[in-house]
């Protein structure tokens, strides 16, 4: 690990004008990713500006029954919050679906959606890697690629988006604040993390020198009918092969509304909105859900040995719709 | 039940459950491990690895590096010091990775080609990742598989026999009713205990003084001194408390590495490993692939019996996985081979990992074992029951003791055994698809030379001098219960010393042979010491002191065939549409011998069910054909399991005197963990109809096989 | 201008205050291991990847190698050797040790920690991804065997030991509960 200098930030704009626009300067806000990014060689910041200080540790609701949390909220309060449990009890359960509860309390929204693929190549130094070192290659098409992106990857990086939070946001429409040294932005989770393309290594489309300030959940009655389910290799602490984060109303069997999001299958969380289309007006059969899920999956794009998420995303689709459909009949 | 045969129970210490001795200093955090005893003036070292797989070393650009704050020295195969590497040791020739920094051939990625020596562990991690080493790469060949047409069949040393054989098999496959003919596979295996090896070595007033973490430090300071040419008196290593092993610590880099350095710079130096070093430093388990053909009369008695093992090696040094030495002990048959091949490939050279050839081996052979009772239509256990044989198949020599039936029948009666209906996919609860089953477990009861001394004190109590080492086995505790008995006093009168070469020779922790080898010196000191007491006598400050040494009474042993043995049940869930398999059950009946502590022997035995299940369900380290290394050399990549993969293990025994033993203890490090992959294995069948013979079973296999499986039913049309 | 890379900082940690100066590098855990002898806390992977590092700070569980020395300035520490009360121990490291709850040790001070930590969240009603209702009206979940087997996920023991550990846990579990109740009444 490089040395490098800290300070410490107690307000926003101060933060933001710490960081200026130093490309060797980093946020830190719980750490678990990048002080881990930082002993792999990885990340080699100049300057650190810690913001757990910053008073971004707030939830609170907004007009019309929408939610907003700081960037600086923990991932174990946001999980613990009733209301959120409350309104949206998919993206308490992506919360404690992730890491461990010792990270969960040092973990912030902010971190979290700015986390990084864990893809193998990317975090070891010594491998070719588009993401780390752009122009050097993908050894994960040819390679070890069995927990790998389906949709949405390029020849340049088939590698996953490792947040669970973040499927759990995209399925319900989150905004993300940001300031800069220019003033205050927002950007719609669906533009959040731009596709892969040729340009591996961008991984977000906030300005240079953002620093994301909250996640405002816009007001859906749906989210409340809603659940996030996580395989993994492992019963926990392992992240996703494959996750879906859902909502669903029914009324006299037909989907009044739908939201639906996959993990762990793409570079960003996998807003299914070809499934939603489909669904919408239609019934809530297995038959329906199955249909839907294959239309979403239609642009699929498999390697030698990830096929398999395929099937497992089909069948989650399926399972976790039928278990809500089962669940708003009761 | 637990039993008090052998080292009779005098005082009935042995048999009754202690908690450790060193238990308040582990739950207070007061144990300290190698890498936490402090020192004035101590360094760090930090190991720079190979970044190709095969080569050449042109250069070490330390320059750049020794102007960096704190950084004290750089050491390489162009300034280390003269190791030598040319002896035998305990355990045969050393391996060519502890001969460091004497050439610049690099044999595989992660190959140590540098430390850096610094004031501080940061400087010298920075140091390390700045230094440049340029190589002449060669093409390497790191891709197992057991069809190489380069693969051997090694000479047979004193581990491991390669071959055996008797009758025809060819014509006694030929005429058997029902034959069961697999390929089973498992992947690299890595020890990963949760302390990362480390030593602290420094001169002490003309003395090697280091503190380690190792398996026996007897081992280690006799192989230093070999290397480093020193007068075995001249050595020293303690390894007081020892976070885990599991067949991996013994000699590795970081000794000889601290070493090297605290003899170049005559200060204090400590080496500790990464997590990821790890994975290339100190061995792991072979990738297997094995064959198994049995054939078998309809009513399941063998006829013939085939185990073919695979596994590799590294081009600088020979390491054979024995997977199939247990089909000697276990199954007879009118034609019987085993037989092990080895391919050498540029990869690490892999090493003794819990329960080495057996482990892997009983995957293969026991869920084969399964596929035939299926085949036949007969119970798993009675299939087992029908082939127990009266001597050891291969050898013809009795058994010690043999009450493998005996777990079966106990095991059967707790499991609920007898209610299992025998059709796989049958049952179902919500999402989960249930099954139970079963596997046979064995595994050699060894003994290894050993000196022990015991004093009593002038205060009336005992101390106990044995050079043992524990790695959580309780061996420190074991031995109080021994002594105690043996000197018939209770166990608040003895104090046990370990873990000190200075203590004299003794066995290592390894190959469940610990407790064993060093009851039986505790035992002989402590019956010599009560010869000496005279009742009523006086004892003289410096105390009265007993020597033993096993050696000779080794040797007078008498040649049978010394095993452990036992019975696993498994009862799993698998949901068919996301592939995840939940192990909900787990029961081990084991017939070891005489059980010491009934506390640390349960925690042990279900220690090693616990492996068990995570070599079924969660173990395989990647190796990256490009780079010839790893992907995921960490404990994010490399799974065991966690907390939340492990239901309610229990475990048991059933009595197993040994009739004319010496010492009736048998050693219980890793029976626990044979036999419980395929136990998984045979559940995951039972519960879905498929069979899984690549271990681990991952979520993406169980839904490749299940895909698999409904193409087959659809008579090849591929289902949507 | 180049930022200074070490700082002088002040740690309070088991309720004593020590002052030192850091490389900005210096994680918590080597402040803890390497600069102030409290080697308790330990270093299985340095990567956030097994939890033998944790501690608590401002009484919350968390790892201390991914935790920065010099960011963990101003918060209380608490390690395993602050969690005994003097030369009694704590009811989670007396039911370790009467029920055998680790082998090599090793583990050992991290999963006492954040058990101790587990109770509490449990406590302040926190649900877990064992949890099937997580909506607040379905109240808290009893701290059975499932709840603690995930809660605990975050310490790995290669051992495996976590049959006796959440034996333990659900032990020390019991008597909290039932000295909440006796303060209560």
């Amino acid at each position: 690990m490089r040395e490098f200098g800290y300070e410490r930030a107690f307000d926003v704009s101060g933060a933001v004008a710490l960081l200026g626009s130093d490309p060797e300067a980093r946020f830190l806000g719980g750490g678990t990713n990048l002080v881990d990014l930082m002993k792999a060689g990885v990340e080699r910041p100049a300057l650190l500006v810690d913001v757990r200080d910053l008073p971004l540790g707030g939830v609170e609701f907004t007009d019309g029954g929408g939610l907003r949390f700081g960037a600086t909220v923990t991932n174990s309060d946001l999980a613990a919050h009733p209301e959120v449990r409350r309104r949206c009890p998919a993206l308490a359960q992506s919360l404690l679906a992730g890491a461990s509860g010792q990270l969960r309390n040092m973990a912030t929204v902010g971190g979290n959606l700015l986390q990084r693929t864990r893809c193998g190549y990317f975090t070891d130094i010594n491998k070719p890697c588009n993401k780390r070192s752009p122009g050097s290659g993908c050894p994960a098409v040819e390679g070890e690629h069995h927990n790998h992106a389906i949709l949405g990857a390029s020849a340049h990086c088939i590698a996953t988006h490792p947040s669970d939070m973040a499927v759990a946001l995209a399925a319900f429409d989150a905004v993300i604040s940001y300031e800069t040294a220019d003033g205050p932005g927002e950007l719609p989770i669906s533009e959040f993390y731009p596709p892969v393309g040729d340009t591996p290594h961008i991984e977000t489309a906030l300005p240079p020198g953002a620093l994301i300030t909250a996640v405002t959940l816009p007001p859906s009655p749906v989210t409340a009918h809603s659940r996030y389910r996580k395989v993994r290799e492992r019963a926990s602490y392992a992240f996703a092969i494959g996750s879906i984060a859902a909502a669903l109303d029914v009324r006299d069997g037909v989907v009044r509304e739908v939201r639906l999001a996959l993990g762990a299958v793409a570079s960003r969380p996998w807003r299914a909105r070809t499934a939603e289309r489909v669904l919408i007006g239609g019934p809530a059969s297995a038959e329906a859900f199955a249909a839907a899920a294959d239309a979403e999956l239609a642009a699929a794009e498999p390697l030698a040995e990830n096929g398999y998420k395929v099937t497992l995303m089909r069948n989650l689709v399926v399972a976790v719709l039928t278990e809500l459909t089962e669940e708003g009949s009761r | 039940m637990t039993t008090t045969t052998g080292v009779a129970a005098a005082t009935g210490a042995v048999g009754s459950a202690h908690t450790r001795v060193e238990g308040r200093d582990k739950v207070t955090g007061a144990a300290r491990y190698s890498g936490e005893v402090p020192f004035a003036g101590l360094t760090h070292g930090w190991l720079v690895l190979s970044t190709v797989a095969r080569g050449r070393i042109l250069s070490v650009e330390a320059g750049p590096v020794l102007a960096m704050p704190g950084v004290l020295t750089v050491l390489h195969h162009g300034n280390a010091p003269h190791v030598e590497t040319d002896y035998l040791g305990m355990l045969g020739r050393p391996n060519p990775i502890v001969g460091l920094f004497q050439h610049d051939r690099v044999p595989f990625a992660g190959w140590p080609v540098a430390l850096v020596v610094a004031e501080t562990s940061e400087q010298a991690r920075e140091a390390a990742e700045a230094l440049v080493v340029q190589y002449d790469g060669e093409p390497h060949d790191v891709a197992f598989h057991s069809g190489r047409s380069d693969a051997y069949t090694p000479q047979d040393t004193p581990m491991v026999r390669a071959e055996t054989e008797k009758g025809n098999l060819e014509a006694q496959l030929g005429s058997s009713a029902v034959v069961v003919d697999a390929e089973y596979t498992t992947p690299e295996e890595h020890h990963n205990p949760l302390e990362p090896h480390a030593a602290t070595a420094r001169w002490d007033g003309g003395r090697l003084d280091v503190i380690d973490s190792n398996q026996g430090s007897s081992w280690v300071a006799s192989e230093l001194a070999q290397l480093f040419s020193l007068a075995p008196a001249s050595v020293r290593v303690r390894s007081e408390h020892v976070g885990g092993a599991f067949g991996s610590k013994g000699l590795s880099p970081h000794q000889v590495a601290a070493v090297m350095a605290t003899t170049v710079l005559r200060r204090p130096v400590r080496v500790v490993l990464t997590r990821r070093q790890m994975f290339s430093l100190i061995g792991y388990r072979s990738p297997t692939a094995q064959r198994i053909r049995l054939g078998a009369d309809a009513d399941g008695r063998l006829r013939a019996f085939d185990h073919q093992a695979h596994s590799l090696t590294s081009s600088v040094h020979e390491f054979v996985e024995s997977s199939a030495v247990l089909g000697r002990v276990m199954y007879d048959a009118d034609a019987h081979h085993t037989l092990h091949r080895i391919v050498r490939l540029d990869v690490p050279t892999p090493t003794w990992m819990r329960a080495p050839g057996e482990a892997p081996g009983s995957f293969a052979l026991e869920s084969a074992l399964d596929e035939l009772a299926e085949k036949c239509g007969i119970d798993p256990i009675a299939l087992r029951v029908r082939n127990e044989p009266e001597t050891g198949p291969v050898s013809g020599l009795p058994f010690s003791s043999r009450n493998l039936l005996a777990c079966f029948e106990e095991g059967a009666r707790r499991f609920g055994w007898a209610d299992r209906d025998p059709r796989p996919g049958l049952r179902r609860e919500g999402r989960w698809l249930l099954g139970t089953g079963t596997a046979a477990a064995t595994y050699p009861s060894g003994v290894g030379p050993s000196t022990a001394a015991v004093t009593a004190e002038a205060d009336g109590t005992f101390t106990v001098r044995i050079n043992a080492a524990d790695i959580g086995t309780g061996a420190r505790t074991a031995m109080v219960l021994v002594a105690a008995d043996a000197l018939e006093v209770g166990p608040d009168r003895v104090r046990v010393r370990i873990a000190d070469s200075d203590l004299g020779p003794a066995m290592i922790a390894g190959g469940s042979t610990g407790t064993r080898s060093w009851a039986w010196a505790v035992t002989l000191a402590a019956k010599e010491l009560r010869e000496r007491l005279s009742p009523g006598g006086g004892i003289p400050p410096e105390g009265i002191t007993a020597r033993s040494n096993t050696a000779g009474a080794i040797g007078a042993l008498t040649e049978q065939e010394r095993h452990s043995f036992g019975a696993q049940f498994a009862e799993v869930a698998v949901d068919v549409d996301t592939g995840e398999v939940r192990v909900r059950r787990l029961l081990g009946i084991y017939a070891a011998g005489t059980i010491v502590n009934p506390l640390t022997a349960r925690s042990q035995f279900i220690g090693g069910m616990t492996w068990g299940l995570s070599m079924a369900l969660h173990e395989e380290a990647i190796r990256d054909l490009a780079s010839g290394g790893h992907v995921g050399a960490d404990l994010a990549g490399y799974h065991f399991a966690s907390n939340a993969d492990v239901p309610l293990i229990e475990a048991d025994w059933v009595e197993d005197p040994v009739p004319g033993d010496p010492v009736g203890i048998k050693g219980i490090g890793e029976i626990g963990i044979v036999g419980v992959a395929a136990a998984i294995a045979n559940a995951v069948w039972h519960a879905t109809g498929v069979r899984h013979r690549e271990l681990p079973i991952r979520p993406d296999r169980v839904l490749r096989a299940a895909d698999e499986a409904r193409r087959r039913a659809t008579g090849g049309a591929r289902s949507a | 201008m180049t930022p200074s890379t070490s700082s002088a900082i002040t740690l309070n940690i088991n309720g004593e205050k020590y002052t030192l100066p850091v490389d900005h590098r210096t994680t918590l855990l080597d402040a803890l291991r390497e600069r102030l002898d409290l080697t308790g806390s330990k270093k299985g992977c340095d990567q956030g990847q097994c939890g033998a590092c944790t501690v608590l700070l401002d009484g919350r569980r968390a790892v201390s190698c991914l935790q920065l020395a010099v960011a963990a300035e101003g918060r209380e520490i608490t390690t395993i050797e602050g969690v005994a009360d003097g030369e009694r121990l704590h009811p989670m490291q007396q039911a370790f040790l009467d029920l055998d709850g680790f082998q090599c040790g090793y583990c050992t001070p991290g999963q006492i920690c954040s058990a101790i930590a587990v109770i509490e969240e449990h406590a302040a009603g926190w649900p877990s991804a064992a949890t099937d209702d997580v909506r607040p009206e379905a109240g808290v979940p009893a701290l059975d065997a499932e709840e603690i087997r995930e809660r605990m996920s975050g310490n790995l023991c290669r051992c495996g030991a976590y049959v006796s550990i959440v034996q333990a846990i659900a032990q020390a579990a019991e008597a909290a509960g039932t000295q909440a109740k006796e303060a209560a009444a």
